[in-house]
């Protein structure tokens, strides 16, 4: 059986095989049918051909083999130095292979590429800064996860997540109605508290578009909310679209390009018309990374850039608070010891570090950095969608480990994680290894300490 | 037999050496794609200059980056095998004789003999640190090739034929016919070899400077902290 009915080759574009793939719990049967999958070998080296460019091909071969990539990679580190985790070692056997075989491989080697693009490289691009000639493994595996997908060698999760945003342009099953509703709903929640609190929907010409992220949509509304008060509060003119608010990108941990296209256009889409002038994505990093960084390059932006200007909420953060748009009460400053997870996506990938330093010191009396940290921080453990994919569940719980030491090296009991990624990691590492800390966005600390203007403040009965 | 290694085959040697590297070169530009490789390389071309810089640049300086500084010990293995290898052959006196009586005219100023002499052993000696480091460590081991190993060998080996013919260690004409033999196999495998980072190491620095220069946060940062 070279073809599954739910693991093969076709891309996931309608409901009906959706609901098809979710109804396989644990992707039990797709696994069972990706051992059967053929490989389509000559379709498989025309896409080589077709896109192995100078860039790549001189990285697989200049690789000096000095192994100087192995101490910057923490899934090395975290599995006792097992050299089989060497990242140069990685990209040789999996895609170095591919090519040197020019495509002729069989089921065994797809799975054993699989496994290693998903669960042993989580595309931090972290090696990337140990390589004397510049290799940069993340961009090579992100490049074997696009061949992979090609030929439905493809975690199950991921699957579905690119589906997602092929059938919702989203990475979750959340419609527009859903969305307009949810927004609506958090605005009657909590304009009470806040008077004159707005949720503009497609509202024109405003100053910022700000765009989400599905999961808080669908399981952490009060996100919404928080973002709304905060930018209430700071007296912003803002919206979101009704179509074309979703910034994240399962599509580009899965690898499936053309579903990257899709959904980075609806927000490009929205940016034309509502015509704003700035956007603001919310606090998670691929999401950053998927439609502002890679983005214009999925759809042909020659520019390198997204239609506006956008910016990522520690960008806006910072500059409210730089301005005196958000000012702190300096009494509810944080006071006891506090770090924060610096995501690879907005920091090593897209130069934010300072931003993050510039909001840590107006909140926080005892900052305490990571050690490394900035663009050398580790990964959280988490990224490039290894959170989310059960096969390699054990694996990433095993990656956690760095930061788990990194973190209880500050001594802070409390971690701020503006990344959807790194929270969630950073969440599963306390309930695995139970080191007794706390982990938060940005959004619900800003609530705790930002002065209200009295014109702001509810009304006391 | 040394007329011939050293005239027509060396000459030819030259020739396959530079057009060797501009082929590299234009093979290596020429496959750059600013949407394939997602780096948009000529609309912030400004940016993109200075961050293929400074990644060069860098990089150059023995412990001026953090990659360096972490593996001090190999650092400066490579820094000296890497100088020794480029500055002895060019500086040298005899190769310099030699450049002066050909048909060429004139050469370049040389190094005092003792210390052409000092680098040549420094190279020979970093190598061999650097070959026993393969085979000692596990995650260098896990790479190592024969190929690897034969790269190594073709780059010490004029400096070992030289270093005997120099010396006057046995046969002087066979060392010194056999040196330039080595010489011209390692010019010739620069192009066609891993050796090719001769150029490579440039290009590829730059292609990843730009891409943090432009893309991945240059614009918005003093550029990347390597």
């Amino acid at each position: 059986m070279p073809e599954g009915t739910l693991c093969n080759k076709k891309t996931i574009d309608t409901q009906e095989a959706l609901h098809a793939l979710l109804a396989d719990k644990s992707g039990k049967k797709y696994y069972e049918e990706m051992k059967q999958l053929d490989v389509n070998a000559t379709v498989l080296w025309g896409v080589i051909r077709k896109t192995l460019k100078s860039r790549l091909r001189t990285w697989l071969e200049i690789c000096a083999h000095c192994g100087m990539c192995a101490d910057s990679c923490f899934l090395y580190l975290t599995n006792g130095r097992d050299p089989k985790q060497v990242p140069s070692y990685k990209i040789q056997s999996t895609l170095g292979e591919l090519v040197k075989r020019k495509g002729k491989v069989d089921n065994d080697f797809m799975h054993h590429c699989m496994d290693t693009a998903w669960s042993k490289c989580t595309c931090c691009n972290r090696c990337a800064m140990y390589c004397p000639f510049g290799i940069d493994m993340g961009v090579m595996f992100g490049y074997l996860r696009g061949l992979l997908f090609s030929q439905g060698f493809v975690p199950w999760e991921l699957k579905i997540g690119s589906g997602m945003h092929r059938v919702y342009r989203a990475q979750m099953d959340v419609t527009t109605e859903d969305w307009v509703e949810t927004c609506e709903w958090m605005c009657e929640e909590y304009e009470e508290d806040w008077p004159g609190l707005t949720f503009p929907i497609d509202k024109p010409d405003a100053d910022i578009m700000y765009t989400v992220n599905a999961r808080e949509v669908k399981h952490y509304p009060e996100d919404l909310a928080e973002a709304a008060i905060l930018f209430h509060l700071a007296g912003e003119n803002w919206t979101v679209p009704s179509q074309g608010w979703e910034e994240t990108s399962l599509a580009m941990f899965a690898g499936d390009w053309a579903a990257c296209k899709m959904q980075v256009e609806s927000v490009y889409d929205a940016m034309k018309r509502l015509k704003s002038k700035r956007m603001v994505v919310t606090e998670c990093g691929h999401a950053y990374r998927a439609t502002v960084v890679e983005g214009p390059y999925w759809a042909g932006l020659k520019t390198g850039k997204t239609p506006i200007e956008s910016l990522h909420y520690v960008e806006w953060l910072a500059e409210a608070l730089r301005t005196g748009k958000l000012k702190i009460d300096p009494s509810k400053k944080i006071k006891e010891p506090v770090t924060y997870q610096d995501s690879c996506n907005y920091i090593r990938n897209a130069g934010l570090a300072e931003c993050a330093r510039e909001i840590m010191s107006y909140i926080a009396e005892d900052f305490r950095e990571m050690t490394p940290c900035r663009e050398y921080n580790f990964c959280c453990g988490g990224g490039g969608g290894f959170n989310g994919i059960g096969r390699y569940r054990e694996q990433r719980n095993i990656g956690l480990k760095i930061k788990r030491d990194q973190v209880l090296d500050t001594g802070a009991k409390l971690v701020i994680a503006p990344c959807h990624n790194c929270w969630d990691a950073i969440r599963d590492m306390e309930e695995i290894y139970h080191i007794g800390i706390r982990w938060s966005f940005l959004k619900p600390v800003l609530l705790k300490m930002v002065l209200v203007p009295e014109h702001l403040k509810p009304k006391d009965e | 037999m040394y007329e011939f290694v050293s005239g027509p085959l060396a000459l030819s040697t030259f020739l396959i050496f530079f057009l060797g590297l501009v082929w590299r070169f234009i093979w290596y530009v020429k496959g750059l794609n600013w949407q394939a490789d997602r780096v948009a390389y000529t609309q912030n071309a400004r940016y993109g200059v200075r961050g293929a810089l400074r990644s060069i640049l860098c990089w150059l300086i023995p412990y001026g980056t953090h990659g360096w500084r972490y593996y001090s010990g190999f650092t400066a293995l490579v820094f000296i095998f890497h100088f020794g290898l480029l500055i002895t052959p060019v500086f040298l006196l005899g190769h310099n004789e030699l450049l002066k009586q050909s048909w060429i005219g004139f050469g370049l100023p040389a190094l005092p003999e003792a210390l052409a002499d000092a680098l040549t052993i420094a190279v020979m000696v970093a190598a061999l640190f650097i070959l026993v480091r393969r085979i000692a460590l596990p995650p260098v081991r896990i790479l190592t090739t024969a190929y690897d190993i034969l790269l190594l060998v073709i780059a010490v080996a004029p400096f070992f034929t030289g270093f005997m013919a120099y010396h006057q260690i046995g046969n002087y004409n066979f060392w010194l016919i056999l040196h330039i033999l080595c010489g011209e196999i390692m010019l010739i495998a620069i192009p066609f070899t891993k050796l090719s980072h001769f150029i490579l190491f440039f290009m590829s620095r730059a292609q990843i400077g730009m891409d943090f220069g432009i893309k991945r946060g240059g614009m918005k940062s003093k550029g990347f902290p390597w």
